[in-house]
């Protein structure tokens, strides 16, 4: 029975991915990938990776999705003329070969792969007892492999100076985006007002839960991102100014955090990201708390986009009333200043 | 068959699947999905290889899966870098062509 159910998503998988490709247009293409991200979501769950499951369902399927759906509605006139562009029968013909070749070279080395398979479980199971966490995923993410996670969260914050730094120089300093209004007595806003409350709780569950349960930091910010995406688009908050100091602040906060266990486990533990006998677990917990509102930001200003108007551009009609900005989701503060 | 082998193949099939649209599709944004497609491919092969090697009473390895959760975020961060990219090309060249001489329509 499961090994039918396995079949039948893989099956699905693969067709929701040619038709991804080969669809003629870019929404249904882009509509067909928020899908297969799901779709994927339950290839992780087969795959006995429900941490990894509950990432690519917030992140591969959720915030790429929503970033894509935004750029096919700003796209929209540059399609024609990419159609035309289209290539030729002979190259269709050579990629078609090149990906079959691709593949099957690829298959051959899974069927070819060493018995018995490699794997780190056993040494990680022996040494999760020390790390004070129960779920080893997060004790590979936060201890034996500490080093990757610290990295990640930088390259997160060198993407988002990639993305601010696309800003044309009239609008630097500015907030991201257009400025949204909803209807405010629609369901929009009607979601933005009941739905955040019960989303920070969710968040900052499956973030304390991340220790011995699945879950943990990326999910949890993933939630509370997209808590504060809601209450932007109904237009009950606008998008930060991005030369707030509170905004850059929690930014790096997560990095520099983490750099300084870093420096205090060299001195302490004698390796750089090591942590003394005993220590491991209140380390760990630093490091996630400081990490929370760098990743929280990082995720909902990637989703932003570059600046695009002026800090001071006029406010649209009719919101931003003071019962309004009481529901801000934001843990740090929101922008008021 | 046993389902990490399976995974495993769609996985290869997914790569090849990706691989096709990046090169025949014209259109940056639908480059990038196919582009996020074949990533997706990898990211489930090297899954079906953590789950290969289960052992010490966990279903699967969970180093490369820690692996694979930075590898998802890492993905959406340089999905955003280049959807701003295309998103600044078209403002300031009006098309999104990645042809060297722009389509002249005179």
């Amino acid at each position: 029975m499961t090994a039918i159910v396995s079949l039948v998503v893989a099956l699905l998988l693969l067709w929701l991915a040619l038709w991804t490709v080969v669809a003629r247009d870019a929404f249904v293409a882009v509509a067909g990938f928020v899908v297969y991200g799901l779709l994927l979501s339950l290839v992780w769950v087969r795959l006995a990776g429900i941490d990894v499951a509950l990432t690519e369902a917030a992140i591969g399927g959720g915030l790429t999705g929503a970033l894509l759906l935004g750029a096919v509605g700003r796209l929209r006139g540059t399609e024609a003329a990419a159609w035309s562009e289209r290539s030729g029968a002979c190259t269709r013909a050579f990629a078609v070969l090149l990906s079959v070749s691709v593949a099957t070279v690829l298959a051959l080395c899974v069927l070819t792969l060493p018995e018995p398979p490699p794997t780190l479980a056993p040494q990680a199971a022996e040494n999760l007892a020390a790390t004070g966490v129960g779920n080893p995923i997060t004790g590979v993410l936060l201890a034996f492999r500490a080093l990757d996670t610290l990295l990640e969260a930088v390259v997160l914050v060198i993407a988002l100076i990639g993305v601010w730094s696309l800003a044309p120089d009239r609008f630097w300093g500015g907030r991201p985006g257009p400025r949204y209004g909803a209807d405010p007595d629609g369901i929009l806003t009607y979601l933005a007002r009941v739905l955040p409350p019960i989303g920070i709780v969710v968040g900052l569950y499956l973030f304390w839960a991340g220790a011995d349960h699945p879950g943990g930091k990326f999910q949890s910010a993933t939630i509370l991102a997209a808590m504060w995406m809601l209450v932007q688009m109904a237009g009950l908050s606008d998008a930060p100014r991005i030369d707030s100091r509170w905004l850059r602040a929690g930014i790096v906060v997560g990095p520099l955090v983490f750099v300084a266990v870093g420096v205090l486990g060299a001195w302490q533990a004698g390796a750089f990201l090591g942590y003394p006998d005993g220590w491991a677990k209140p380390m760990i917990v630093v490091i996630e708390l400081a990490l929370l509102p760098t990743l929280v930001l990082v995720l909902a200003l990637l989703l932003n986009g570059a600046p695009a108007r002026s800090a001071d551009s006029p406010p649209a009609p009719g919101e931003t009333s003071l019962s309004a900005r009481s529901t801000r989701p934001m843990p740090a503060g929101g922008t008021r200043q | 068959m046993t389902v990490e082998t399976l995974f495993a193949l769609c996985a290869c099939a997914l790569v090849g699947i990706g691989l096709y649209g990046l090169i025949v599709q014209p259109h940056p944004l639908r480059k990038l999905v196919a582009f996020n497609i074949m990533g997706s491919g990898v990211f489930v092969l090297f899954g079906a290889l953590a789950m290969r090697g289960a052992a010490a009473g966990m279903a699967a390895d969970p180093v490369p899966q820690a692996l694979l959760i930075t590898a998802i975020v890492v993905a959406f961060a340089a999905t955003a870098v280049t959807v701003a990219l295309l998103l600044r090309l078209i403002e300031s060249t009006a098309t999104a062509s990645l042809a060297d001489e722009p389509p002249s329509g005179d």
